[in-house]
């Protein structure tokens, strides 16, 4: 009883599906960024299943082709992955800004700790001078 | 004795920086002077160093916003109690760091804003020649600002500023990434900080080139507004109450 366009969207949704759970088994995408993926080709997959929920749909929306109400639900929720995405780009570029100020923070504190160092270094040997210079023993000297 | 760090924003100034810190170090003897490297491509770090400066070189662009914010942070971390920012390519006078410290030592003012645009006693303190899009673009700014905060500023686009310890913290945690300077000021105000512009007189850059281009601007102009806007929409922590001022 499924007709050509059923057997496209089934297939096209399953070989998603798949795709995107095999990216999660295998660590490539992280488990909070696929549960929109997967909301969405659940979604998909129920309306082109129970073809009277997708009549409903079109039939409420004014739409006289009911597959293109799958079209239409199916691009809000690309919209929504979409806008999801934006969200962790922005957070992103807020803790990246923080961590370069971190880091270039504490270089120049480094910097600064490793002169003082080398400073009192210097103070302490000339102090406790004279001392015989320190030679680091060569590999096979006898 | 109050600590006070001046922090100058640099990208690509190569040929202007070293003058800028060499100035800075002449008329605030007293003040340490900290460059922010914003990632620049070329001398700028080597050139603040030689010139005495503590640099602080980002590992990449961060932009102004970014660069600026840095600095407070640093100035935080360190207790200082006053913070007075530089432009990188010269066109804040050293000489006028005074009349922006003297407010803020004496309490008068918890941010003091050096204005191009305001007139003295004597008529502008030296004209500032800008092109007409520039003075369009200060005049609504300011407009708008001004609206805000219930009180004439005039050159919001100055980042010519000192600000005490309260406002380092502050802009420790909030500090707008482009063009802070306009965001900036409602954000003061409703947080009760008290703003104090004064006049100086702003040179022509010294070298280099501006970061500002047509298509920039335009871009800049909407990002500021659409900031401005939401930013009243937003909560802003009370810092300090109008009563105690």
């Amino acid at each position: 009883m499924l007709d050509r366009v059923q057997i496209i969207f089934l297939v096209g949704l399953i070989g998603l599906l798949i795709i995107v759970l095999e990216l999660v088994r295998r660590k490539k995408l992280k488990e909070e960024y696929s549960l929109l993926w997967i909301f969405t080709v659940v979604v998909l997959l129920v309306l082109s299943i129970w073809r009277d929920s997708l009549k409903l749909i079109s039939h409420a929306l004014g739409i006289f082709y009911p597959p293109n109400a799958l079209f239409v639900v199916g691009s809000l929720f690309i919209l929504a992955i979409l806008l999801h995405f934006s969200v962790v780009i922005s957070s992103f570029k807020k803790e990246h800004q923080e961590l370069a100020q971190m880091f270039a923070i504490l270089n120049l504190r480094l910097e600064q700790l490793e002169n003082r160092i080398s400073k009192a270094v210097k103070n302490d040997t000339e102090k406790k001078s004279p001392r015989p210079p320190f030679v680091v023993p060569q590999r096979g000297s006898k | 004795m109050k600590k006070i760090i001046a922090i100058i924003p640099a990208y690509n100034e190569q040929e202007a920086i070293g003058e800028v810190v060499y100035g800075v170090k002449k008329h605030i003897p007293e003040a340490d002077v900290l460059v922010i490297n914003d990632g620049s491509a070329d001398l700028t770090e080597t050139h603040a160093k030689e010139c005495g400066a503590l640099v602080i070189s980002l590992p990449y662009n961060l932009g102004i916003g970014g660069a600026v914010q840095t600095g407070y942070k640093f100035a935080k971390d360190f207790g200082y109690d006053i913070a007075i920012r530089f432009d990188g390519d010269g066109q804040h006078n050293p000489a006028d760091a005074d009349k922006l410290i003297e407010p803020i030592e004496s309490g008068r003012a918890d941010v003091v804003i050096g204005s191009r645009y305001i007139k003295t006693d004597k008529g502008t303190a030296k004209p500032y020649k800008a092109s007409f899009c520039r003075l369009l673009g200060a005049k609504f700014f300011g407009f708008i600002t001004s609206c805000i905060v219930r009180q004439k500023i005039a050159d919001t686009t100055s980042g010519f500023q000192a600000v005490n310890r309260s406002v380092i913290e502050f802009y420790e945690d909030e500090y707008p990434s482009d063009y802070p300077e306009v965001e900036t000021i409602p954000l003061l105000y409703r947080a009760g900080f008290r703003i104090l512009e004064v006049p100086v007189s702003m040179r022509q850059r010294q070298a280099g080139k501006t970061s500002i281009t047509p298509i920039r601007s335009v871009y800049y102009v909407l990002k500021v507004l659409l900031s401005l806007f939401i930013g009243l929409l937003r909560k802003v922590p009370q810092v300090r109450s109008k009563e105690d001022a």
